[in-house]
């Protein structure tokens, strides 16, 4: 069921007829992709901790790694106009196979110095009023907005207290759910608890093979529930944090392939299974009217969750 | 028959460290100044202390008695409750704690939904308890407080909500996670029919229930020294590896720093919410909404 829940590439078409051009560069590179598709050996035996580990391992592709290959005339916008502007998270304006769209993601640093820089992809409060700042422009100026995930968590420090961590996520999640235009969230590397679902409620959620989306890190959960760090094998799998679970639970749309050995082998060719998903959702999404698009959002967000009816 | 006095004869239920001291002794020392306490006289000041004004932790149905009009409400939503979605086993399986937490508390989930009058005005109330799993959040919760906000809109009504929480529940996964989305977007309803919201944070709030409806509100409201935060202050002290300041996250903190509207003892915390809703339960608002809708079913 999950294999056929996959993109397999077609090539791209011009879905919402704005000038989304299939150049022959474009043909090239979905051949490629089937290419790389056709030599990946069944990736299923890896275990959850497996996968948390891909979603962290260092030369992992980043936001502007799939910002770099998959979009043209990228334009960064900083600061959230109340306090300072926050690395971890990278807004801007660009063109995805012509079509005008504001991006939004989670950035970590690659060498020791970006990363205390990004602060290790953690955002403190004004990252996610940048983002959300970002995401009204997109309203106003009705482009979609497509948004990558990839936290350990919103910054836990003194600093991000202070200027309210938590009303800036809250605040996240009550105003993307009204936006008007369409809003694709993927997720490629750590969805790391409220800090990931900060920038991460959409119409559309996917999520790279090899990513996690968890109400908390493994070793977090196995140091509370166990007492014990050691434990955070069996909290990983516990905690269903795959996208192959995700899926099954109706919380992920879509899985988007990567290269056999983890999007981390060959960025190129992670970006190319992105792109094939991306130009896939989006299409689908700006389809749809403005009234269809929010009640579906709305559907989709209110039947979240499992639980029993008592007897009366 | 009034709407009130049909189900609900409310259930006596006092979360389990209160009813040992009651049963044991008349006397409590208080935990801020150490003074001895009447338990009689301790109830009649809502828990709190009459010497340094410490705010004893109470339970849901306490604190929804303390609440309504004459201490009379509806007890809604009931029969929601959790499941084991994902068949989580930590120490012990998830339904045994479930189990335990229902004979514990006498309660059957983390938060009471409840409809009444609040100075007359229509609310429909949800208070959290601590003594259920920590007060967290997973589907069951975020499904009542939902439906909680539903009943509003279906009613033209205000919400409160009394926050007491630790957090999303972990055996539940990225299930508890959404809750917090799910929420947000019915909130985002609310707000829309210009219906009333008043989040009330009591000790403690954090972790997933902070940063969802509980800094949502259009007033928020702190009982005195109670810790809100997002992260655990163990988890900040880990991270920056350093202690924290004393009054660290502390409601005073979060008021100096602009993320409450006001600080209010639970002896005045009643008439508080009572002006708050006098303010915001505006009939032209509801007439007007009511004149939309019907020009709505015409065309
Ligand atoms: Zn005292």
């Amino acid at each position: 069921m999950i294999v056929g829940e996959r993109w397999h590439g077609r090539p791209a078409r011009d879905c919402w007829g704005r000038g989304m051009a299939r150049s022959k560069r474009t043909l090239n590179k979905k051949k490629e992709t089937d290419d790389v598709k056709s030599n990946a050996p069944k990736a299923d035996t890896r275990t959850a901790m497996d996968r948390v580990k891909l979603a962290r391992h260092d030369d992992r592709p980043y936001t502007l790694d799939f910002v770099e290959r998959l979009f043209e005339d990228f334009v960064e916008i900083h600061g959230d106009r109340r306090f300072a502007d926050d690395p971890a998270i990278v807004c801007g304006f660009a063109r995805f196979h012509g079509l005008p769209v504001v991006v939004v993601g989670h950035q970590k640093g690659r060498d020791t110095k970006q990363r205390g820089y990004r602060n290790f992809g953690m955002p403190k409060p004004e990252g996610y009023r940048k983002a959300m700042r970002a995401m009204k422009l997109a309203d106003k100026f009705g482009r979609p907005i497509l948004t990558f995930v990839d936290t350990p968590g919103a910054y836990p420090g003194i600093d991000a207290e202070e200027r309210g961590q938590a009303e800036a996520i809250a605040y996240n999640l009550r105003e993307m759910a009204k936006l008007k235009v369409p809003v694709i969230v993927t997720i490629i590397g750590e969805g790391g608890s409220g800090g990931a679902l900060a920038i991460a409620v959409g119409d559309q959620v996917m999520m790279l093979e090899n990513a996690t989306y968890s109400v908390i890190t493994p070793e977090g959960c196995a140091a509370i529930l166990w007492k014990d760090s050691a434990q955070a094998d069996q909290a990983a799998a516990g905690l269903r944090l795959t996208a192959q679970h995700l899926l099954k639970e109706g919380i992920v749309d879509r899985i988007i392939d990567e290269p056999a050995e983890g999007a981390h082998t060959d960025h190129d060719a992670a970006a190319r299974f992105l792109d094939a998903a991306l130009t896939r959702q989006l299409a689908e999404a700006v389809s749809l009217g403005q009234d269809e698009r929010l009640s579906r959002r709305y559907s989709k967000l209110r039947k979240f969750g499992r639980w029993g009816m008592a007897a009366q | 028959m009034p709407w009130f006095s049909k189900k609900n004869k409310r259930i006596e239920s006092v979360p389990l460290e209160e009813r040992v001291v009651k049963t044991e002794n008349v006397f409590v020392k208080c935990d801020g100044c150490e003074e001895h306490l009447f338990q009689r006289e301790l109830e009649e000041a809502l828990q709190v202390c009459r010497h340094c004004g410490h705010h004893f932790r109470i339970g849901a149905r306490e604190r929804l008695e303390m609440l309504f009009d004459d201490g009379k409400y509806e007890e809604l939503d009931a029969e929601v409750i959790s499941i084991d979605p994902l068949e989580f086993v930590d120490t012990k399986p998830y339904p045994n704690r479930l189990q335990q937490a229902k004979q514990a508390s006498g309660l059957p989930e983390a938060i009471i939904n409840a409809r009444g009058k609040v100075g007359e005005h229509l609310v429909f109330a949800g208070a959290m308890d601590m003594s259920f799993i920590g007060g967290s959040m997973g589907s069951a919760v975020g499904e009542k407080v939902t439906r909680l906000i539903e009943h509003a809109l279906n009613e033209h009504a205000a919400v409160i909500t009394f926050a007491a929480s630790g957090g999303a529940r972990m055996q539940e996964g990225t299930l508890s996670l959404m809750q917090m989305a799910k929420i947000a977007a019915a909130l985002a309803q609310l707000e829309e029919k210009r219906l009333p919201f008043i989040s009330v944070l009591t000790d403690p709030t954090t972790g997933g229930v902070t940063a969802s409806f509980a800094m949502l509100g259009d007033v928020i409201i702190a009982e005195p020294k109670a810790l809100i935060g997002f992260a655990g202050p163990r988890v900040i002290e880990q991270t920056i590896r350093q202690k924290l300041p004393k009054d660290f996250q502390r409601s005073e903190f979060l008021l100096e720093h602009g993320m409450l509207d006001a600080i209010v003892d639970r002896r005045e915390l009643r008439d508080f919410i009572t002006k708050t809703l006098n303010f915001m339960m505006n009939p032209e608002i509801r007439s007007e909404l009511e004149l939309e809708r019907e020009r709505r079913a015409a065309s």
